[in-house]
This record gives structure tokens, C-alpha cells and sequence, in this order.
């Protein structure tokens, strides 16, 4: 479909003829002499090939090169005159006005949007193209006579645009990369009359009469919109605060902040259901009190979780398995009361079951939308390697605003540069097999010590769980409870610290790489010891516990798991942290402060939101609970950041981390906790003295009796009971979905395969055109040098008639 | 909810917050930081598009940009005649492409004309040379730079003329997802 385009050269007779035409950019004061550079480049390597061209008068003098690491030799003199032609030509190539240009920037946007307009449907605004050089087959060329103005092209980017609908062109404006001034003047052309007016009534607006009503209210809800998305602006939680730490200490550590806000934000979305369907109803309706006393208030309520608590609506057991209906109250007269005879059908079994069940929904679909967008920035087809380049072009970051530790990422990356140069040249070097097997040896050796270490842990965990059921703990000895969240949350602390020993020994050849495995050891460590505690709840614990109320049981035990992590978290960060700067200032006599542990770090939130998600069954508030946690860690953390420590010296691809972050909170963490509700759920049999489900087998069952309490009901709503009974309990559905899911993510490898070798082609044939363009340079530059040869030829022959007219 | 303020008429705000990725309170405040700039050369009353520039040596100490080492070449991109003289448009230019709302491509593009130091429409080889003299202060022994260079136009150059095209400076930026957290400057 390509149409072959015409090319004519128009090779001038004289150099006189030069100034009729363009100036020469060598006659401009600004310095680009790469062409020149180019040109020079390529005559001696064409003249060392021993191809066809013209001896090269060797002259001194080469025009001004900069110092270069090629070997730039000096030219000949009348290079300079020469080449100015074949320099000519060149300045007029296409890629040659990028950046220099308003011109090419306003033909590419002008063809973008004429692109838009004729697309039928919708256009999509991610999908326009990326590349901001006008491409040969919509840029007139200046060859072409027929090409139009930059004042034309303008003029029709202008009428385009009035086409558009204003939220479409004002989003192409801001993406345009032309001045501002340039864009105002473009968006007081586009304007239509009515928008004008819209504009110049003001914020106030005039008062509503007959035509102008419309507008007036419509102006007014924009406002007001504009004025929430302002207050919302203003109301950034740490705007400021976040600046400052990411002023301080760069992307990398600022990454866990907000990666913290990011995990405040999901609690908030996991606990407005709750508050509002089930806490909020049960707090306002509360059931008939227990028989005995109410014990006291102790301090130690805090800690345990019971106590006090146990009957309030922190836990499950406090909520009512019957329909919520209006307490009766009786009249001060000592009347009978009179219960109105219909109350709103609201069953507490039901709500609870589906709050519950919604609250994970909305949360798995906001973690897999966040996880896919995360996934869309930052990993692309065809990404190998390319690490200088990224390195010299992207990592500095332009956030860091102190002094020191602009220095500090000077340093970060002059040691990464020499260590990539070090890499790469002992990588050219020979590697010796023996010295290969005696690392892989090594680092196996550490994985089975670290693997042994999280094996040790966990029999740890087992051993003293079945210790604590073996010794039941009375009333008043509540503080017992303690000790197996104690020691789980010193074996979560202490292990990280020796697998940080143990990686010590063995070498990686990338710091990335040695983030990744210290990640995944600690990941392991904490998964298995949830797990252990997950099978010893809802395994061993509801054995032990038959006639009393085994979900209260577990509600506490999750919250004190949580208070005592906070605790630890605290204690950690003391001595990590303060004491170790302390100690590393003082004794060592060291100006150097410890590194803020970013993985470390992250992996206590994830570990503490996997808790979370584990207790919502059990405890409706401890989300509450979590988001009160999250704020006290974040000013904790951010003190004893600015106070102790520095940020880390390591490279830190900070937005591969935060993909790698929620992953793991997703797979890992809300996927477990999912599986242990559903388990909950459908397989153990509620208590039967406590809760909204105490009459029944399993929890499930509220929603099956509810469901055979609509088909009885009437004809009306029988197709919720048929979905439930063929979609719901029958197990082909799922088998279909899945096969479905399957056939689509094979089909996705399948395209990205694809998408690879099209990458791998284009970017031969990018070369292969690279290779084109400089033949066909070195080709233009021997055409006018011969050119100017042969005049200078035919002036010397005539000067020598004109000298000597006898010679004939 | 209108803002009573007197330093912009209202068209000019609309237009300003159409064409920058601020609201306009964010606009609003980074008025005022440019004032505070230079409160003797910047009038508090824009409604007449005075031709005000503030000097480079004022910019380049702000205290976002005062430790960056590409400040000056950030202030000359986005100064009208290439000297780092900004005017409002420059400076609100300036942030609005250095926020974390503007595109990739954007960014790209603009950061390609800051590392292109001859103003070429080219980074050739001196180019590099001067962005990791900057990156390092100096740091690194020739041979080092030469290399780093030589190793950068073998990754990213795709047509092997010697020096990064613009599209080759955006393939390379598309590999790298850092960028758009590295190329931001919050204000």
C-alpha cells in the first residue's frame, strides 16, 4: 500500500546558489556538528574499505570538534565547504526538526486528531500513538510541493480540535509538548461561543432566566465539583510529610509509605460495609445481656482481648441469630408494651454472612485491579537488558530536595555505575567451572539452612500450641493467653535476622536479585507459621472447645496476634533502629547510620493485614482496629526514620517492588485468608451457644435456609432459588469458568510470544534503515564532493586560459 | 466555593488549569511560590499578562531544584529563549510536565531535550559524557565515562548511527518503569 514517493535531487550548479536557499546550519550558532562528525566518520572508514571516492586532500584544521571518545581525525579544509551542501540536505530531514520545531509538533498532533475523528467508534485515548516524530508516511515533506504551511497545518489542528468534545481536547492540550502559552493560545481558538460565555460569567454565574437556567446550574455543578476535587486535593493525608521523606530519602523508602496508605485505604474499604450492616445495627438493637456478672474494666483488656470485651460487639459471639426487631420498652405507667406487629425483616444470620462475604468481594476485585494496573507500568514485552542506559537516564531521581542526601545518591550511583563496569568485565573474563560449582554449592547450603530454620520455627509453634492445649488456662490466669502470641512474634522477629546472617555468606551477582530471596525466606517463614496457627484454631481448637463459644475463642486470639505484633514493631524499631545508631555512633566511632530495611518492613505489613483479613469472620471490628495500628506505625516509622537511619545503599527498582508488594499481598496473603474463611464457612460447625449461626450445621446454611424460605414463599423470586440450585451448588459451572479462564491466560501467552518476535523483527529492520541512511549520506557527500571537484576543476582550467593564452 | 481571588481573571485560571495538570488551588500556590521568588519583579495582579521573567539564579535556588544537577539544563528547556529566564507559563510548564499526572511520553520527551546538551535534536556521544560527569560529579576516571557511554549507545542505540533519536531515547524509557516515579518533582 506504500505509494513510492518522488524524489528529486536538486544538486545546485553553483555554490553561489546557496544563498538564495535556507542558511546552512553551520552557519547557526548553535552547535551540532554530530553530521559533520558523521560524515567525516564515514569517509574514512569508505576510504579505508577501498571503495569509490575521491582522494582526500589531507588538510590541517579540522573544524571544532568536541572531545569525543571516538577518534575524530581532523578533516580536510575544504570539507567545510564541501559538506555545507550535502549539510544542507540533511537539516531538512524529517528527524531533524524534533525539538527545534513547533511545526513538526503541531502536524503530528494535527494528524493524531484527524485519526480520532475518523475512528467510528469511541477512540480510545491511551491507544494514541506514542511517538512524538512525525512519521514519513503523514508528514508532507518539503520535497513534496504540494506541502502546506505550518500556519495551514495549524490552522486545521484548530478546526479539529473544535470537534472534539472538551474533556477529549483538553486532555490532548496537556499532552501536547508544546509551551504553554503556545497551548492557551491554541485553547482560546478552540473555544466555541457558547464555552466563552460560560467562561466569562465567572465563578458567581448570573442569575437563572429563561435560556440560561441550563447553563447557570450546569456552571454550578462544575464548580462544585471542581471545588471537591480541590478540598480532596487539600485533604491528602501527608502531603506533606510524604514529600519530605521522599525529599530526604528517595523513591525507594517512600515506597513503603505508601504502601502503608495504600493498606489504610483497603481497611477503610473493608470497614464500611461492616460498620454500616452489621456493628452498626447490632450496636443500636443489643441483645438481652448474659447471665452473670459483667467483670471489670482491667488494663489487661488491652492486651488479651477478653475480659471486659468478650460481650460487646468487637466479637462474634456478641450478635443475634433472630431477626433484628424494635426492643420493647415498656411505658414508665407499668403498661404492657406493645410490639408493633411489623418489623423490618432484617435477619442478623444473613447480613452477617453476606457483609462479610461482600466486603472480600469488593476488596479481591480493588487488590486485582490495583495488582493489573501496577503490572501494566512497569513490566513491558521485549524489556532484556539496557541496564546503563536506564541507569544513567532514569535513576536519578529528581524528588531528593536535601543536600546530603543528594550526595548520598551521587555516591549510590557512581558505585552502581562502577559496579555494573565491573560486572560487565568480569563477566568477559573466563569463568572457571570449579569456581561456578563452589557458589551454587554455597548458596544451597543456605537455602537448606534457612528452610531449616522456618522447619525449626514452625515445630516450635506446633509443640507450644499443643502445650497450651494441653494446660487449659482458667479465668483469672488470662494473661497466659499471651504466651503463644509471644512466641510467635519472636520467632517472626528473630528469624529475619539470621536469614540476614546467613545471606551474608553467599554472593549474588545482582542486589536485586539478593532483595528478591531475602523476600521470598521471610515470605515462606511467615505463611507456614500462619498456617500452623490457622490448622490449630479451626483444627484442634474447636475439639477443645465444644460447649463454649469457640469463634470468640478465635477473635481473641487474632487480636492479641495483632496488639503484640504492634508491640514488637515498636521494640523493633527501638533497637533495629535507635539503639543500633546509638551504639554503631558512640562504640564503633562510625558516622554511619543503619539502612532503613524496606523489605523487611514491608513484609510486617503484609504479615499484619494478613491477620486482619484472617479475623474479620470473628471480630467485625478489627479493621478498626488495624487502621488505628497502621496510623500509630506510620508516625513511628517516619521519626525513627528521620532520626535513625539513612536510606539503603543498594540500588531499588522502587516500582518492580511495589508490583512485587501487592502481589504478595494479594496471592499469598488475602488468597490464604480467603481459603481459611471459606473453610470457615462451609466446613465447621458454628458454636452452639454464641452467634448468628448457633442453630445451625455450618454458616453456609443461613444463606440455604433463606433460600428455601424464598421458594416457599412464592413464585415471584423462584429464579434466585433455580440460580442458586444450578449455579451456585452444581459443580459444572465452575469446571466451565475455569476452563474458560484457562483458554483465555494461554491465549495471552500466546500474543505476548508473538508480540516478542515482532519486536525482535522491527528491530532489525531498524538497523538494517540505519545502516540505508548513512550509504545513502556517504553517497549525497561523494555526489557533491565530485560536483565541487569538477568545478573547481573547470575554474582552474579557465583561470590557467585566461593566465596564459598562448598555452594553446 | 469561588475562590476571591485577585491575581487572575477567571478565564485565565480556567485556561490555566485546561492546559497544566493542576487544579486551581495547586495553581494558586505555585503563583505564589513564584512570587516569592522575586516579590519586587512579579506583580500580584496577572490579569494584564505582564512580560515578567524571573532570573535564572533565583529558579535554579529553589529549594526543589537547588541540589539537581540538571537544574540549569531543566530551566533552559523550559525558558522561552533557552537562557533559564522563566516566566509564569515556563515555571507552571515546568512543574505541570514534572508532576506525577503528566504521560510518559511527556515526560520523555522533555527529559530527552534536557540530556540533549547541544540542543541537536540528538544525544550524541559529548552528551552522555556530560550527563554521568553531572550524575557522578566528576567522580568516575575518563576510561570509566568513555565506557559507560560506549555501553549505553550499544543498549539503546537501534539504528547504529552513533547517537539516541528521540524514539530511540522513548524505546529505551518504555524499559524502564522507574521513570515515572524518578522524573517527578513535587511542589
Amino acid at each position: 500500500m506504500a505509494q513510492p514517493l518522488n524524489f528529486v535531487l536538486n544538486v545546485p550548479e553553483t555554490p553561489e546558489e546557496h544563498s538564495s536557499q535556507e542558511p546552512s546550519p553551520y552557519d547557526e550558532n548553535e552547535v551540532h556538528d554530530s553530521f559533520h562528525q558523521l560524515i567525516q566518520e564515514q569517509s574514512q572508514w569508505v576510504a579505508e574499505e577501498g571503495l569509490e571516492l575521491q582522494q582526500r586532500e589531507p588538510g590541517a584544521g579540522g573544524p571544532k570538534t568536541s572531545g569525543c571518545g571516538q577518534h575524530a581525525l581532523p578533516g580536510p579544509e575544504d570539507a567545510l565547504a564541501h559538506s555545507a551542501a550535502t549539510l544542507r540536505v540533511l537539516a531538512s530531514m524529517p528527524s531533524r526538526t524534533i525539538g527545534r520545531s513547533r511545526g513538526a509538533v503541531i502536524c503530528q498532533y494535527y494528524n493524531r486528531s484527524v485519526r480520532l475523528r475518523r475512528r467510528v467508534s469511541r477512540p480510545e485515548l491511551k491507544g494514541v500513538g506514542r511517538s512524538a516524530r512525525p512519521s514519513l508516511r503523514l508528514y508532507d515533506l518539503e520535497l513534496d510541493p504540494a506541502a502546506l504551511q505550518e500556519e495551514e497545518k495549524r490552522f486545521l489542528l484548530v478546526k479539529e480540535l473544535e470537534g472534539l468534545p472538551v474533556a477529549q481536547r483538553n486532555h490532548m492540550l496537556r499532552g501536547m509538548p508544546l509551551g504553554l502559552a503556545e497551548k492557551r493560545c491554541l485553547r482560546e481558538e478552540t473555544q466555541t461561543p457558547k464555552e466563552k460565555q460560560r467562561g466569562r460569567q465567572g465563578p458567581h454565574g448570573l442569575f437563572p432566566c429563561c435560556g440560561r437556567l441550563r447553563d447557570a446550574c450546569v456552571l454550578a455543578l462544575h464548580n462544585l465539583g471542581l471545588g471537591l476535587l480541590g478540598g480532596l486535593h487539600a485533604l491528602r493525608p501527608w502531603h506533606y510529610a510524604l514529600k519530605q521523606i521522599g525529599g530526604q530519602f528517595g523513591s525507594s523508602v517512600l515506597s513503603y509509605f505508601l504502601f502503608l496508605k495504600t493498606l489504610l485505604a483497603f481497611n477503610a474499604l473493608l470497614l464500611l460495609p461492616l460498620l454500616a450492616f452489621i456493628v452498626g445495627v447490632q450496636a443500636a438493637f443489643p441483645p438481652p445481656a448474659p447471665p452473670g456478672s459483667v467483670p471489670s474494666f482491667t488494663g489487661l483488656e488491652l492486651l488479651t482481648g477478653g475480659g471486659r470485651f468478650t460481650h460487646t460487639v468487637l466479637y462474634y459471639g456478641y450478635y443475634s441469630n433472630s431477626t433484628v426487631s424494635q426492643p420493647c420498652v415498656p411505658p414508665s405507667g407499668g403498661g404492657q408494651c406493645s410490639r408493633e406487629a411489623d418489623s423490618l425483616p432484617y435477619s442478623m444470620p444473613l447480613a452477617y454472612l453476606f457483609t462479610v462475604g461482600l466486603a472480600f468481594f469488593i476488596t479481591c476485585i480493588t487488590l486485582v485491579y490495583s495488582m493489573s494496573h501496577s503490572f501494566g507500568e512497569s513490566y513491558r514485552v521485549g524489556s532484556t537488558s539496557g541496564v546503563h542506559a536506564v541507569t544513567v537516564f532514569c535513576s536519578w531521581d529528581h524528588k531528593v530536595t536535601q543536600r546530603r542526601a543528594s550526595r548520598l545518591q551521587h555516591d549510590n550511583i557512581r558505585t552502581h555505575l562502577k559496579e555494573l563496569l565491573a560486572e560487565w568485565q568480569r563477566r568477559r573474563g573466563s569463568q572457571s567451572a570449579c569456581g561456578r560449582l563452589r557458589r551454587v554449592a554455597v548458596r544451597g547450603l543456605v537455602w537448606l539452612l534457612s528452610l531449616g530454620t522456618t522447619l525449626g520455627c514452625t515445630v516450635a509453634v506446633y509443640a507450644f500450641s499443643e502445650l497450651m492445649i494441653k494446660s487449659p488456662v482458667s479465668v483469672e490466669q488470662e494473661g497466659a493467653l499471651l504466651a503463644l502470641p509471644v512466641v510467635v512474634c519472636l520467632l517472626n522477629l528473630g528469624a529475619p535476622y539470621l536469614f540476614r546472617c546467613l545471606a551474608a555468606l553467599e554472593r549474588h551477582d545482582s542486589p536485586v536479585l539478593e532483595v528478591y530471596v531475602a523476600v521470598c525466606r521471610n515470605l515462606i517463614l511467615k505463611m507456614v507459621i500462619l498456617g500452623i496457627l490457622c490448622y490449630h484454631w479451626l483444627g484442634r481448637r474447636v475439639g477443645t472447645l465444644k460447649d463454649q463459644c469457640w469463634e470468640n475463642f478465635v477473635g481473641q486470639e487474632l487480636y492479641r496476634l495483632m496488639v503484640l505484633d504492634f508491640i514488637f514493631v515498636l521494640l523493633d524499631t527501638l533497637f533495629g533502629e535507635l539503639v543500633w545508631r546509638l551504639i554503631s555512633e558512640k562504640q564503633l566511632k562510625r558516622r554511619e547510620k543503619p539502612e532503613f530495611d524496606i523489605a523487611g518492613n514491608v513484609l510486617e505489613l503484609i504479615y499484619g493485614q494478613t491477620l486482619t483479613w484472617l479475623g474479620v469472620l470473628f471480630s467485625p471490628l478489627l479493621p478498626a482496629i488495624q487502621i488505628v495500628k497502621l496510623l500509630l506505625i506510620f508516625y513511628v516509622k517516619k521519626t525513627s526514620l528521620r532520626a535513625n537511619c539513612q536510606a539503603p545503599r543498594r540500588p531499588w527498582l522502587a516500582s518492580h517492588m511495589s508490583t512485587v508488594f501487592i502481589s504478595l499481598l494479594c496471592f499469598p496473603s488475602f488468597l490464604g485468608a480467603a481459603v481459611f474463611l471459606c473453610f470457615a464457612v462451609w466446613r465447621v460447625k458454628p458454636s452452639s451457644t454464641c452467634g448468628p449461626f448457633r442453630s445451625l450445621n455450618s454458616m453456609y446454611e443461613a444463606g440455604k435456609v433463606w433460600v428455601r424460605h424464598l421458594e416457599e414463599a412464592g413464585p415471584r423470586v423462584s429464579w434466585l432459588p433455580w440460580v442458586h440450585r444450578y449455579l451456585v451448588e452444581n459443580t459444572f459451572p465452575v469446571y466451565l469458568v475455569s476452563a474458560l479462564l484457562l483458554a483465555v491466560i494461554y491465549l495471552h501467552i500466546q500474543v505476548v510470544k508473538g508480540q516478542r518476535r515482532v519486536i525482535c523483527l522491527l528491530k532489525e529492520q531498524i538497523s538494517n534503515e540505519g545502516e540505508d541512511k548513512v550509504f545513502l549520506i556517504n553517497k549525497l557527500h561523494s555526489v557533491y564532493e565530485r560536483k565541487e571537484r569538477s568545478r573547481a576543476g573547470r575554474t582552474q582550467e579557465a583561470e590557467r586560459l585566461t593566465d596564459d593564452p598562448d598555452a594553446w | 466555593m469561588g475562590n476571591k481571588q485577585t491575581v487572575f481573571a477567571h478565564e485565565q485560571l480556567e485556561a490555566y488549569q485546561d492546559c497544566t495538570f493542576f487544579t486551581r488551588k495547586e495553581i494558586m500556590r505555585l503563583f505564589y511560590r513564584y512570587q516569592d521568588l522575586a516579590p519586587q519583579l512579579v506583580p500580584l495582579d496577572y490579569t494584564s499578562c505582564p512580560d515578567v521573567k524571573v532570573p535564572y539564579e533565583l529558579i535554579g535556588s529553589m529549594p526543589e531544584l537547588k541540589d539537581n544537577p540538571f537544574r540549569q539544563r531543566i530551566a533552559q528547556v523550559f525558558s522561552e529563549d533557552g537562557d533559564g529566564h522563566m516566566t509564569l507559563d515556563n515555571f507552571l510548564d515546568m512543574f505541570s510536565v514534572m508532576s506525577e499526572m503528566a504521560p510518559r511520553d511527556l515526560k520523555a520527551y522533555y527529559a530527552f531535550k534536557i540530556y540533549d546538551f547541544n540542543n541537536d535534536g540528538y544525544i550524541c556521544a559529548w552528551d552522555l559524557e556530560q550527563t554521568v560527569t553531572k550524575l557522578t560529579r566528576g567522580e568516575l576516571s575518563t576510561e570509566e565515562v568513555s565506557l559507560v557511554c560506549e555501553k549505553v549507545l550499544d543498549e539503546a542505540d537501534g539504528d547504529h548511527d552513533g547517537r539516541l533519536s528521540l524514539e530511540d531515547f522513548q524505546n529505551m524509557i518504555l524499559r524502564a518503569p522507574d521513570f515515572l516515579s524518578t522524573f517527578h518533582i513535587r511542589i
